[in-house]
């Protein structure tokens, strides 16, 4: 089975093709510019590069979110769009699981984190059992303040993956102390070979009903909601 | 059997997504509707009093695969009868347009289909070709909620803007009186209702600008709305809302025809076209009626409503001249919010 894979939903782009043995390609661009310009040209140049046409592609899977509310769309409106045209399955991966990769076969849990602006987070907790990546805590957008409340009342090694790790190392450092570790360098990216992976098996969804996991609320659908439970009171 | 020169067909299918509407319809020619559909948000948007752009690029992520379908099943065609995927690159709301043109972009991917970038005004003046063919030189006047334009034409493909909006569009100067009235969003339908009912009773500037200028501004008539309203109840009188309305929809109906005859009388043209979501205006519509009456030789084109307000078969038509001139896009095609007419 040929999976295509894609993730836009952050800063970096990542495109891959993978079956059940290998990585047939893969891409990390970790530059300034827009995925809508560049997401597409990446999936075509690699479909090229190995010889591949878009009939060859046997399943799409995509980082539904959280993230960039644009990133994130541009890849599942990509991605949808593809799935349905070739009438091929769609399967919709978190894009915080997309960075754990670097904790496979690490003893403890895996924080991927990406910053939400002012002291929030897009984060959740997962681990490896026996190879199988589980979810301990949900993707979630919370006060990282609070998050690390909450990993500290938790007497296990934590390794931290993700760029906007950085945004938060001191307080994490400070609330976790040598239970924290933090990622290199090279696993701070979303990798769509793990997306891949992790939706190679996955049950396909709806096409039509497909849509990103944005976690958070519009702004204007938040005030919105506030005012009419203020309302009915 | 090469002696037989075949006259093919070419069918576009086209995607609109800059607003509030999610649209894909499938066109042949340049002039026949096989398909046209249009998924509304505009329930979604009145509880804000408006398009909220994030809520809009939602929408359209949850309805565009729907409506590529229904296009296809509606017009009886599979994708391999398509020749060419024309969509809205600009100009409109960043995040919305994304979706169409990312939808686009896969698939004609997928199919190897070529790609057109469209402009929306473009569109909105090609879906008069929908009715009738266009005979050049001719003279457009788009007027929407974000645009209010005078664009000259002397063939297919190619735009001069002679004339446009200074501050706000029409559109947007009947929104924000609407909202003055405290009438429900959208607002110009019920402005136009209510100057239906109304006498124009109430003085109203005219922004003529300067001699011989084709371009417009309605900030100045929308804060005399404002100010008259104002003024009225500080002495305690009662204003009447139809009357204001009437006289409010007057002001802007004479300026956008008086300068629409001028222009044609200067430039020469055979045919005009009305464009654009305030074209569904009754008084706009009447007016320009009964003045293109007593010209002779000028034809008036009005669309019906549906083919006014944003749709993709306007942007399947105006892709389909582009496909004839071979300007295709690369899957680099951007959403590009400030696109100009060209
Ligand atoms: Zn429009």
């Amino acid at each position: 089975m040929n999976v295509l894979a894609i993730d836009t939903s952050n800063y970096p782009l990542s495109v891959a093709v993978i079956n059940e043995q290998e990585i047939v390609a893969e891409v990390i661009i970790n530059i300034k510019k827009n995925h809508s310009i560049r997401a597409m040209p990446a999936v075509e140049s690699i479909l090229k590069e190995i010889n591949m046409t878009p009939a060859d592609i046997d399943r799409v899977v995509v980082a539904k979110g959280p993230g960039s509310y644009t990133g994130v769309r541009i890849g599942v409106t990509m991605a949808k769009t593809l799935a349905w045209t070739l009438n091929i399955p769609i399967v919709g991966v978190s894009s915080l699981a997309a960075l754990t990769g670097p904790g496979r076969h690490f003893e403890g849990a895996v924080c991927p984190v990406f910053d939400a602006r002012r002291g929030q987070a897009y984060t959740a907790l997962y681990e490896y059992r026996e190879n199988v990546l589980t979810t301990v805590k949900e993707d979630t957008n919370i006060l990282m303040s609070e998050w690390l409340d909450e990993l500290a009342n938790m007497n296990k090694k934590i390794l931290f993956v993700g760029q906007d790790v950085s945004v938060f190392w001191d307080s994490i450092e400070e609330k976790l102390g040598d239970r924290a570790i933090r990622s290199s360098i090279t696993e701070n990216y979303p990798r769509a070979s793990e997306i891949g992976l992790l939706g190679m098996n996955a049950e396909p969804e709806n096409v039509h009903d497909f849509v990103p996991n944005y976690i958070r609320l519009a702004e204007a659908e938040a005030k919105w909601l506030e005012r009419q439970q203020s309302g009915d009171e | 059997m090469g002696e037989f020169k075949m006259t093919k067909d070419i069918i576009i299918l086209g995607i609109e997504t800059s607003c509030d509407e999610t649209a894909a319809a499938v066109i042949r020619n340049g002039t026949e509707i096989l398909s046209n559909v249009v998924a509304s948000q505009i329930e979604s948007h009145k509880r804000f009093g408006g398009v909220v752009p994030e809520i809009a690029s939602r929408h359209h992520v949850e309805e565009v695969t729907i409506v590529l379908e229904e296009a296809l099943k509606k017009a009886d065609l599979t994708i391999k009868d398509i020749d060419a995927i024309a969509v809205t690159e600009g100009p409109g709301l960043v995040g919305a347009l994304l979706i169409g043109v990312n939808a686009a972009k896969a698939v004609a991917f997928a199919h190897g289909i070529p790609l057109i970038g469209v402009h929306h005004i473009a569109g909105h003046i090609y879906a008069n070709r929908l009715m009738a063919e266009m005979k050049f030189p001719l003279l457009s006047l788009v007027v929407s909620g974000g645009h209010t334009e005078l664009v000259y034409m002397k063939e297919h493909g190619i735009f001069d803007v002679i004339g446009e909006t200074r501050d706000d569009a029409a559109g947007e100067a009947y929104d924000k009186v609407a909202r003055t009235l405290g009438l429900p969003y959208p607002g110009g339908p019920h402005i136009d209702r209510l100057a239906h009912e109304g006498e124009t009773t109430i003085d109203l500037p005219r922004a003529w600008l300067e001699e011989g200028s084709y371009d417009f501004s309605f900030s100045g008539l929308k804060s005399a709305v404002i100010n008259t309203l104002h003024n009225a109840e500080q002495r305690g009188e009662e204003i009447k809302a139809m009357d204001l309305a009437a006289s409010f929809q007057a002001s802007v109906v004479e300026v956008l025809v008086t300068k629409t005859i001028r222009a044609v009388e200067e430039y020469g043209v055979k045919q005009v076209l009305l464009a654009g979501g305030v074209a569904a205006n009754k008084g706009l519509r009447y007016a320009l009626t009964q003045a293109f009456d007593q010209i002779k030789d000028v034809e008036l084109i009005i669309p019906p409503l549906h083919l006014c307000t944003d749709n993709a078969a306007m942007i399947g038509a105006a892709g389909t001249v582009l496909f004839e001139k071979n300007r295709f896009a690369g899957y680099d095609l951007n959403a590009n919010p400030g696109l100009e007419l060209r």
